[in-house]
């Protein structure tokens, strides 16, 4: 294997990465409106921070995941990140937009102990989650469908150009998953009642995800996959009826193990399709991005991968001690009251 | 306007922005990660309170650094694509490493330091804060050293096939001179920042309490917190200086230009004055008249000798043209002269109230007077402004370029703004400019009105005294949740 094979895989590596965790955390955010319904205010605040909470100490460092995947991108592949951020350029805005709203407001929901300031928080925390589970799966679609490129590896396909019927279908798929994905977590990091209705939910979105998601995989597959990506459509389409089962028996443990195999399994059958091209060029397939055209010198590729290889198992370590720390699981009960003050002064 | 003119604005505005909150943090994790080591080694209360009272608004600060870090990242590709294409290869590298070796470890941290309080022991607790002390620290290295290779490219060479920088030693890109000097001004410029920061809260409550009769806070809490920051603010303004000096003398050699428009140096003198102040009916060399300047100074800050010649704008562009060809190689006179300027003078500010603070504070006393809270407040502000100042002066003053060309290196690794910026039509460049300085107000507007919130409440009485000692006993029962010590 050549070290361009290797950073694409390390690409995909990353990006899987970011949609297995940070999938969750944008699950738990498009769910928290939902969980949270409750008659009694009260209750329901509880049951929101609650929601929250399961992803109180982690989210922060998931999101790492997307910066490190584009500094890779940038440093391994200049000309795949050039052209894509550059073409991609109101997707990418929206997610940036997005994501600063969701990383404002998850931070400073309880800094004020208030319902409207509350309300405008998850107003932000429920963009921030939607808006990027979306788009990624629009972007991602619609990169290994290929857009047009012209000669000089730039993009001159439009905005609209990228609202095709597949790369929507590629938006709601990510979406469904993410969502069900966040279901399973709040089930698996929750106790009470919050867990009993995460249980219920994540099995009724089970069934929409596999029949959504299994679409997605089966085009993706038939106009661009491989032989061996096929591997990848059965065990996606295996691990989310899993979950059906696995869902309908409380089993939230297994199946989280299947949500995660599930997302994982949809970003190798993404990149597998690709490979070993990058950004396909619908204009004229000489014009398209590959591994080799738009990789950096040998040099820089060979010590990005000792600094990948030194780094990777650290990083993966201590990420994986903050969740053995934070096992436990919580309930309405366990969410201390809210120590924000109030807008203005109280005295 | 055109479509690089609107994407200069978007990065200036985005990065200046960014550059609010990044300094506070690099400086305040460490400070907190200071006091949460005296309480744990003192076992005082008032330590403790400390921690928690400036940890929230260390936190309230990081959220928007993190928030409008990200764009950073993105917009190198989005609006300066042919800018990464050229670099890319170099220029990658440490922001790929920056992510791997800091923002991991920063962002992972603060989460368990963040919702591990009472759950991990005491000292693994401690360690958590000073790992993100060191990430976000880090983290300024690596991306120092990135922008350092802009104004002085060193370890790459041009390969003619590609058309592009590549890189030949990433040991000589991270051991760039030009990082090795920004570095330490950089991070001693965040101290400042935060040093006069706590100093400003802390001298502020100080005054306070004293005048609500509560001396004992105000002498157990406050006061410690202050002399320890008005300690860090001088050993900070004493690295800047130093620092700065190094930094100046590589610049009159690395990019002289950028220096002969900080000092409105037109023509080319022997034993050039320092300029305190000048005025001018045009932004350009003709028309600027020095007022008044210390004589030979420049010519000291260049080569330590009062009598040292010392290129002028107008003998740079005559060079700079016979070397790469016509053009305006001139940076923008007005701004380079007076952020430079602005840059130390606002510094001063800072040093001004460590010097006030540690006499008024001398030999156990508390301060009551009313003139010393309104300076604690009003030097708050000047290191975050003399940061900016500082980064506009070393930005703009490479323009027009955005790799500026290494007068002892490779020749053709250089690049100006208009070679590297993306070919987008201008209303896409407009409406992502009106939507990011919309949201970054907004967002302003929230960070200050929380900042304050928190700053006039003081420690609160939750935090009055450290969770029990429980730590020993294992949370093992998954299914028997306890309180949280916190959550959102």
């Amino acid at each position: 294997m050549g070290l361009q094979e290797f950073w694409f895989i390390a690409i995909a590596v990353l990006f899987l990465g970011y949609f297995v965790l940070e999938g969750f955390d944008f699950g738990v955010g498009m769910l928290m409106p939902i969980l949270g319904r409750h008659k009694d205010p009260e209750t329901g605040e509880r049951r929101r921070r609650t929601v929250l909470n399961t992803i109180g100490p982690v989210w922060d460092g998931n999101e790492v995941w997307l910066i490190t995947a584009g500094g890779a991108l940038f440093a391994a592949f200049p000309e795949w990140y050039a052209t894509l951020f550059s073409g991609f350029y109101i997707p990418l805005l929206l997610i940036l937009v997005a994501l600063i709203l969701r990383i404002c407001a998850i931070e400073y929901r309880g800094k004020i102990d208030d319902p409207v300031w509350r309300r405008r928080c998850d107003l932000g925390i429920g963009i921030g989650s939607w808006v990027p589970a979306v788009l990624w799966g629009v972007a991602f679609a619609n990169i290994v469908r290929g857009v047009a490129i012209d000669e000089n590896k730039k993009v001159t396909a439009g905005f609209f150009d990228l609202l095709n019927p597949y790369a929507l279908l590629g938006g709601a798929t990510l979406a469904l998953v993410f969502a069900l994905h966040g279901a399973v977590f709040i089930a698996l990091k929750t106790s009470g009642d919050v867990h009993e209705d995460a249980v219920k939910l994540a099995a009724r979105l089970s069934i929409p995800a596999v029949l959504v998601g299994g679409a997605f995989a089966v085009w993706t597959q038939l106009a661009y996959g491989t032989t061996w990506t096929w591997a990848m459509v059965g065990i996606a389409a295996v691990a989310l009826v899993a979950v059906v089962a696995l869902t309908a028996r409380v089993r939230e443990g297994w199946a989280f193990v299947c949500t995660t195999i599930a997302v994982a399994a949809v970003v190798v059958l993404l990149f597998g399709s690709l490979y070993p091209e990058v950004m396909p060029s619908t204009t004229d397939p000489a014009f398209s991005l590959t591994i080799e055209n738009a990789s950096s010198s040998p040099y820089t590729l060979k010590i990005m991968t000792w600094a990948a290889a030194f780094m990777t198992p650290i990083v993966i370590g201590y990420q994986a001690w903050t969740y053995w720390v934070f096992r436990q699981r919580i309930s309405s009960t366990s969410i201390p009251d809210s120590i924000g003050l109030s807008l203005g002064r109280s005295r | 306007m055109d479509t690089l003119d609107i994407s200069r604005w978007q990065f200036g505005i985005t990065t200046v922005y960014h550059f609010i909150f990044v300094p506070l943090t690099i400086g305040l994790a460490p400070l907190v990660a200071a006091m949460q080591t005296m309480w744990v080694i003192t076992k005082k209360d008032s330590w403790y309170r400390l921690t928690k009272f400036f940890g929230k608004l260390f936190l309230i600060n990081f959220a928007l650094g993190v928030a409008t870090g990200i764009v950073q990242e993105f917009q190198f590709g989005m609006n300066w694509s042919e800018y990464s294409r050229f670099v890319g290869d170099v220029f990658g590298a440490p922001l790929a490493l920056e992510g791997l070796v800091a923002f991991f470890l920063e962002s992972t941290f603060l989460g368990l330091w963040i919702f591990g309080w009472g759950r991990l022991p005491k000292l693994v607790h401690l360690a958590t804060i000073w790992l993100v002390a060191i990430g976000v620290n880090a983290s300024a290295y690596f991306i120092i050293a990135a922008n350092s290779w802009m104004q002085h490219p060193v370890g790459a060479r041009f390969n003619p096939e590609t058309g592009r920088a590549e890189l030949t030693s990433i040991w000589e890109l991270m051991t760039n001179n030009t990082a090795l000097a920004a570095f330490p001004h950089a991070v001693a410029g965040a101290f400042l920042t935060a040093g006069t920061f706590v100093a400003g809260v802390s001298g502020w409550w100080m005054v306070r309490e004293a005048r609500r009769g509560r001396d004992a806070d105000s002498r157990s809490m406050f006061r410690p917190a202050a002399r320890m920051s008005f300690v860090v603010m001088i050993v900070a303004g004493v690295a800047l200086t130093v620092t700065g000096d190094i930094q100046g003398k590589l610049m009159f050699e690395q990019q002289p230009m950028k220096m002969a428009s900080a000092e409105s140096l037109c023509e080319t003198e022997t034993g050039a004055a320092f300029s305190l102040l000048t005025v001018g009916t045009h932004n350009n060399c003709e028309s600027v008249v020095h007022l008044l300047s210390l004589p030979g100074v420049t010519s000291f800050l260049a080569e330590n000798d009062f009598g040292a010649t010392v290129q002028g704008v107008n003998e740079l562009q005559e060079q700079y043209e016979q070397q790469f060809g016509p053009g305006n190689y001139k940076p923008n006179l007005f701004v380079t002269y007076w952020s430079f300027r602005m840059m130390i003078g606002l510094a001063a500010g800072s040093a001004l109230l460590a010097i006030v603070g540690l006499w008024v504070t001398r030999g156990g006393r508390v301060p009551h007077q009313r003139w010393f809270s309104w300076l604690s407040l009003a030097a708050i502000p000047t290191p975050f402004l003399a940061n900016s100042a500082g980064w506009i002066f070393t930005e703009m003053g490479r323009q027009p370029w955005v790799v500026a060309p290494n007068l002892a290196g490779v020749d053709q690794i250089r690049l100006t703004v208009d070679q590297g910026v993306s070919d987008h039509p201008v209303g896409l460049v407009v409406a992502s400019l009106v939507t990011f300085t919309l949201i970054y107000a907004a967002l302003g507007g929230v960070w200050f009105f929380l900042l304050r919130r928190y700053v006039i409440e003081g420690p609160q009485e939750h935090d009055a005294h450290p969770p029990g000692d429980d730590t020993s006993d294992e949370p093992d029962d998954d299914d028997a949740p306890k309180q949280l010590s916190f959550a959102y």
